[in-house]
């Protein structure tokens, strides 16, 4: 497997706060990376540090052998990274449709092409029946599969998703696991920001977990749910079992 | 789409048979008057109605178009076809100036800023000389001719002038509506952030609306020029002027490209009917009825009288819909 996508040495500050300190990581062609930790850890931050919604302060980004440290978000967009929103952004006035369309149009002009990639990925996210419906009506779980659906019409080589699970229901989560796995079948790279660790075990081929804005653990799932550090960092010192025992 | 610009044409043939059946002159000046603005409104719909910029500062295109013709047949005596071309690409040179700095910043900015080069246009006319200052233009009466876009006998030329550039607009502002850009300006309406993540480069694409915009509204400018055959600042670059395209365009339905002209049909016979009835103790009067509309508008639908026409029929369509069923139960 080759690299992708890396993340070097990433410190991102507001003001005398250090959302993210020297974190580093690698996402390899066709793997589900997951990027964990308790709220506030800085996951999002990070994720807004890659695609260009925050200029990180120090640290580099690179992509294919490429520098994307700084880069607008479109432009790294239309390199092939995509993300979606934590909080689901979907563009209300229009139908579910006409989001994906919006997102098909990166690489091309014509209405009908777009149309067209739109219908392939509304019929891998489920959404086919629901075409014709407006994005401010749809439910909860409707809106993420828009949300991830409009970023997957524009065609990118690493999918990013920003807790695309959180609210969802058991059923639905398993859907999400199993258009992810599809996802990276279908040759994507995934970098996916979860909380639910039932979901994210199963999926993901690597785990970073961040804690206060340091990469505290990194390795994959079985290795992960055996570690010291980051059972400490979710259960804190004083509950921590393991600990006790020594 | 195709039955999109099927009840387009119809709209436009309609318009086009009404002054055969009613004659009277000042039926064809409001109905002249109302297609200028319906144009206006559908240019400033583009960037605000679309992409969700507001601009207030639209009287300045309409101002740069009028006086960019006026002044070519005025010193050069140029055809003011020339100078419709002329006027549209200083006013889009000067879209382009404004906004491409603006749109880097977020939120009211942008309004801000094009209410201050409204005004600041204004002035410039006013203390220009060359444009003949405050006095304003009149324009030299020639005989009727198309090339000079003057006819003195009758307006019935100037009304299908002015449909055709209505025509035109309307179909630009389909096209728009229904292609990539469209698409990208309501995305970028409706959030900036998403635009942004799905490869939008937002600053671009809002400055080629505001362009297109800009450039519309010179043409509208040149044809009212023409047909009023004077123009002075004070009548051309008012906020007065900047306003009423913003409030008929909200009240027939901002983002739908029937809401200018169902706006323009309503505020303009007003301006007319209240100007010829009051004369100049009334002026003012039509604005005052029109911002009671506007507010009604914007307190119980927001998506102007196209919004209220569309829910109706939607109410409609469901009626129906349920009483099939009940046929189909029983």
């Amino acid at each position: 497997m080759k690299p992708i996508l890396n993340i070097d040495n990433i410190t991102m500050k507001f003001g005398s706060l250090v959302a993210n300190e020297n974190v580093s990581f690698t996402i390899h062609d066709n793997e589900i990376v997951s990027l964990i930790g308790p709220n506030g850890a800085g996951k999002t931050t990070l994720f807004n540090c890659i695609t260009g919604f925050y200029k990180p302060f120090s640290g580099k980004v690179t992509y294919m052998d490429k520098d994307i440290t700084g880069w607008t978000s479109y432009d790294v967009c239309k390199l092939g990274i995509t993300r979606t929103f934590q909080i689901v952004k979907t563009l209300k006035e229009m139908t579910v449709e006409e989001n994906i369309m919006t997102g098909a149009f990166l690489h091309t002009k014509k209405r009908i092409e777009s149309q067209k990639i739109a219908e392939e990925v509304m019929e891998l996210t489920d959404l086919t029946r629901k075409k014709n419906i407006k994005g401010g009506s749809l439910t909860i779980v409707d809106k993420k599969r828009v949300e991830i659906a409009r970023a997957l019409a524009t065609r990118p080589k690493i999918l990013m998703l920003d807790e695309c699970m959180a609210g969802l229901n058991q059923t639905e989560i398993k859907d999400v696991m199993n258009l992810c796995l599809k996802l990276k079948d279908s040759g994507l790279s995934l970098l996916i920001v979860e909380h639910i660790m039932e979901a994210i075990m199963p999926i993901s081929d690597n785990i970073v977990v961040l804690n206060a804005g340091k990469k505290i653990a990194e390795g994959p799932p079985e290795e992960i749910v055996d570690n010291d550090e980051v059972i400490k960092a979710y259960l804190g010192d004083k509950y921590h079992a393991k600990s006790k025992k020594h | 789409m195709v039955k999109n610009i099927r009840s387009l044409i119809i709209l436009i043939v309609a318009i086009a048979i009404l002054p055969l059946i009613f004659k009277s002159d000042s039926f064809h000046n409001v109905l002249v008057l109302l297609l200028i603005f319906a144009t206006l409104g559908e240019a400033w719909n583009i960037i605000t109605g679309f992409a969700g910029q507001t601009s207030f500062g639209h009287a300045a295109f309409f101002g740069i178009g009028a006086y960019a013709s006026s002044v070519l047949f005025y010193r050069f005596n140029i055809s003011p076809w020339i100078g419709m071309f002329v006027g549209a690409i200083f006013a889009a040179g000067v879209a382009a100036i404004i906004s491409y700095p603006c749109f880097r910043l977020k939120d009211s900015y942008f309004a801000i800023a094009t209410l201050a080069v409204a005004e600041i246009i204004k002035q410039l006319f006013v203390s220009w000389d060359f444009v003949e200052g405050a006095t304003g233009i009149s324009l030299p009466i020639v005989d009727d001719s198309l090339w000079h876009m003057q006819f003195n006998s009758s307006k019935l030329p100037y009304l299908y002038l002015a449909l055709g550039l209505f025509a035109i607009v309307i179909f630009i502002c389909n096209f728009i509506e229904n292609s990539k850009i469209g698409f990208y300006l309501k995305a970028i309406r409706e959030s900036h952030e998403v635009a942004e993540s799905i490869g939008i480069n937002t600053t671009n694409y809002k400055t080629y609306a505001m362009v297109i915009s800009a450039a519309l509204s010179a043409f509208a400018g040149t044809l009212y020029a023409q047909y009023i055959l004077y123009i002075d600042p004070f009548m051309l670059f008012t906020l007065d002027m900047s306003i009423k395209i913003v409030l008929l365009t909200v009240l027939g339905g901002i983002g739908n490209i029937y809401g200018p002209i169902i706006g323009a049909a309503i505020l303009i016979p007003l301006s007319e009917t209240t100007r010829i009835v009051l004369g100049g103790t009334g002026s003012g009067i039509d604005l005052m009825i029109f911002g009671v509309l506007v507010i009604l508008v914007a307190c119980f639908q927001p998506k102007g009288i196209i919004g209220l026409v569309q829910k109706i029929v939607n109410n409609i369509k469901k009626q129906k819909v349920g009483e099939g069923k009940v046929e189909t139960n029983s």
